[in-house]
């Protein structure tokens, strides 16, 4: 349960944006959850409405896009979702893959409104 | 209403932090391993039969999460080498920050290596990087051996799995075989070694993991960049 600690981190990171940008209001934040990054999702959106409740920022909306994990083959160049800890490639059977996606724990945008 | 990109990690500060101290422990030469498990798997026990096996001059310090209490601390530093409690106060894992302060008051110049035994905890340990060269997640079997498919995160960032209290076999349900297999099927080709601190069973394949991953960093440190 570090989900506190991290909806803390986007809502420090949101702040800074938003003193950055000088005047606007964010009305929502768009973060990227890798299905490996080890946290659950609906604990994070948990731990946010928490954190935000009765502040300033009561209003402002967690948008989360859950990342599943992906490879890459190095030998044909393929990229797939792995499903069942299948880690060949299901192009050519190549057991040399990659990680290109999974562990993403990112903020991706904001959404504004104002100057 | 605009839609501004942001593409920033949530977790960057504490990336910037591990990143400083991992160019540190480089410049003077310090293995740095983090260990987890999750609670009452060993990691302590790992850890006393470790520094039993070192020499007294051996250049070696140790850091110690847990939520509450000294007791790790106080369990590791019968051995004479330098160690701190980190006592995190309800957090479920260690920060950069964290090891960043516990470090301020040791030369690092002493040392050329550095364990740290993370919080119990399979989960949230995963997602903070600590400027280590290595993870090392450590199972008993006393647990299930579907732990690896049930934490993958862990497990596929670990370079090493140590299963611990292979006396306990005869009492458990716990099939060995399948656990490393699941282990693999995570993390294909992770390190895998078995061991049990209380009979020492497998202590001597630890003692040479560790000294190989100690030559192999030094090589790594003095070959040039790039």
């Amino acid at each position: 349960m570090h989900e506190l600690s991290i909806a803390n981190s986007i809502l420090e990171a949101v702040q800074a944006e938003a003193a950055r940008r000088g005047g606007v209001c964010v009305r929502s934040v768009g973060v990227r959850v890798g299905e490996w990054s080890g946290v659950v999702p609906e604990a994070l959106e948990f731990g946010f409405e928490a954190l935000v409740k009765d502040t300033a920022w009561k209003s402002l909306k967690l948008q989360i896009e859950r990342c599943p994990r992906r490879q890459r083959c190095t030998a044909c160049g393929h990229e797939f979702a792995v499903d069942g800890y299948e880690w060949n490639c299901p192009a050519c059977n190549s057991s040399q893959t990659v990680p290109i996606s999974g562990d993403e724990l990112e903020i991706a945008y904001l959404e504004v409104e104002g100057p | 209403m605009n839609r501004v990109p942001v593409e920033k990690k949530v977790l960057s500060e504490n990336d910037r932090i591990a990143a400083e101290l991992r160019t540190k422990f480089r410049e003077h030469g310090i293995l740095c391993l983090n260990f987890i498990s999750s609670p009452g798997a060993g990691k302590t026990s790992l850890l006393e039969r470790t520094l039993e096996g070192l020499p007294r001059e051996a250049r070696v310090a140790v850091l110690t999460g847990d939520i509450q209490t000294d007791n790790d601390a106080q369990r590791v530093a019968r051995f004479g080498f330098p160690v701190r409690q980190i006592t995190t106060g309800g957090t479920c894992h260690l920060d950069a920050r964290m090891i960043e302060r516990a470090l301020a008051e040791w030369r690092l110049e002493d040392l050329d290596l550095l364990l740290i035994e993370n919080v119990g905890n399979l989960v949230c340990p995963a997602s903070y990087d600590l400027g280590e060269a290595a993870k090392i997640v450590v199972l008993s079997v006393a647990e299930g051996e579907d732990k690896p498919l049930k934490y993958p995160a862990i497990f596929f960032k670990s370079e090493l799995l140590v299963l611990n209290k292979l006396d306990l076999l005869p009492f458990v349900p716990f099939d060995i075989a399948a656990a490393r297999e699941n282990a693999r099927r995570v993390h294909p080709g992770m390190e895998i070694l078995e061991v049990s601190c209380t009979s020492r069973e497998g202590l001597c394949a630890w003692q040479k993991w560790m000294e190989k991953r100690r030559a192999a960093f030094r090589e790594e440190i003095a070959a040039p960049a790039g």
